[in-house]
């Protein structure tokens, strides 16, 4: 099959890709661009563990077709930095509260969060837990998942 | 992997083109969540796929004087975040708001989640209830099928190959309706319904005008469950009367034994909501 070509902002940056028409944006990411932030966990929209935002929205990457992102904006975990390297508050959150076992889900779960706060600053408990819904967690029981976007909610009330 | 084409129509007139040369070998595509999925999983194998997503004219809410018009390619996400349909049309808040996550939910259509027909559709209760008519649009022109009459099995609908669902019709005068939906599932998030019960009530001083019952899960397609609705009609609100109402749309649903759930406990289940989504309903009527 003929390569399909797709330009759109990833991470603040212009790219285009070149890429078979049945990739999905997740596969697109880590293959083409090497961004191995988002992961592939069900591949089928259940776990989250590839959520990126597109537009101001999270999404499931791995059955996002690449062809849709056309003229849209990514972000990915890799872009939720500043670019002098000054973690995100959700990412000094996670890390500081033990928001993070494993890892796997951990780049869905900010990318969830960071849709959420961009949205809603500051949350209810139930409204974090509805955002997080669609991303599984198997080590830590959410706790601690929950309490550090909690506290990523005051560190940027008190820096604002 | 299957390799495919993957088309991106700018307008309708387009989509049906590409539909029309394309025939069994394309696929619509909107949100993609089932589709995608359905892909991966080797449930399709489709040649090329037809993407609705670039007809973003087809994505709102609105309200006129006859209807509540809502665009096929309208999100789960937008039903759940309008104002007009958590006030006025409870039970298709209801149902959109609890479809998989809010990331399936931002991209997932509710004309997906209707053409795509599983029995278990979270917004197809809803909607039967709240007595929405889709609008098909076609080489022969623009046919109007009421809900009722759309599923004609699972995975199946009277939607014909060259045609594209373009918009649901609920009729105005249901905003004077109460009304609310029970997605029955063990869990809390992403999970699939082992049942769905939506319910739509008009009550004037205590007597219950019109009534609309409608299940998923409960027969190979999302049924109405008219003779309970027939029994309500004229009655006074009273909980004997919900409760047979339950009883009776017991026994007009055929469920199945499935994994999920034995026939008989989703008979029993229909008995036990029913009446409290008929509660719920007023219970939003009430506080209007």
């Amino acid at each position: 099959m003929e390569k399909i070509t797709v330009s759109f902002i990833l991470n603040g940056d212009e790219v285009t890709a070149e890429v078979p028409p049945s990739w999905s944006l997740l596969k697109t990411l880590r293959e083409y661009f090497e961004l191995t932030g988002p992961k592939e966990g069900c591949g089928v929209g259940e776990c989250g563990a590839c959520t990126v935002v597109i537009d101001g929205k999270a999404v499931n990457s791995c059955i996002y077709p690449v062809a849709e992102v056309e003229g849209k904006s990514v972000l990915t975990v890799e872009g939720l930095a500043g670019t002098d390297g000054t973690l995100h508050p959700l990412q000094r959150a996670f890390i500081e509260n033990n928001g993070v076992q494993c890892g796997f889900c951990t780049s869905g779960m900010l990318m969830s969060a960071k849709a959420l706060l961009d949205e809603n600053p500051e949350p209810t408990e139930d409204e974090i837990r509805t955002s997080l819904a669609g991303n599984l967690c198997r080590c830590t029981g959410y706790v601690q998942i929950v309490e550090s976007v909690q506290k990523a909610v005051k560190m940027m009330k008190e820096k604002s | 992997m299957i390799d495919y084409q993957y088309l991106k129509p700018k307008s309708l007139e387009e989509a049906l083109s590409l539909l029309e040369s394309y025939g069994e070998r394309a696929m619509l595509i909107a949100g993609g969540t089932d589709v995608m999925v359905g892909i991966r999983n080797g449930k399709f194998a489709p040649e090329a796929l037809i993407s609705l997503r670039g007809l973003e004219d087809l994505a709102y809410i609105e309200k006129d004087n006859d209807a509540y018009r809502i665009g096929a390619l309208t999100t789960h996400r937008m039903l759940e975040t309008h104002p007009l349909i958590r006030s006025e049309l409870s039970a298709l808040y209801d149902g959109a708001s609890q479809v998989g996550s809010v990331q399936i939910r931002n991209v997932a259509t509710v004309g997906g989640n209707i053409c795509n027909a599983a029995p278990s559709a979270d917004t197809a209760g809803p909607l039967l209830a709240l007595d929405a008519v889709a609008v098909l649009k076609g080489p022969r022109g623009e046919r109007n099928v009421p809900l009722s009459e759309f599923f004609t099995g699972p995975s199946q609908t009277v939607k014909e190959l060259d045609e594209v669902l373009v918009e649901f019709r609920v009729p105005a005068v249901m905003g004077e309706y109460g009304s609310a939906y029970h997605k029955h599932s063990r869990r809390k998030a992403m999970d699939l319904p082992i049942l769905g019960v939506a319910v739509s009530l008009k009550v004037t001083d205590g007597k219950i005008e019109d009534a609309r019952i409608a299940l998923s899960v409960a027969a190979p397609t999302p049924i109405r469950a008219k003779r309970a609705e027939d029994f309500l009609t004229g009655k006074m609100v009273s909980e004997d009367v919900l409760e047979e109402a339950g009883k009776i749309a017991g026994e007009e649903a055929s469920p199945r034994d499935s994994l999920r759930g034995k026939a008989w406990y989703r008979r029993e289940m229909i008995e036990t909501f029913v009446p409290r989504m008929a509660q719920k309903a007023l219970e939003r009527l009430k506080n209007r």
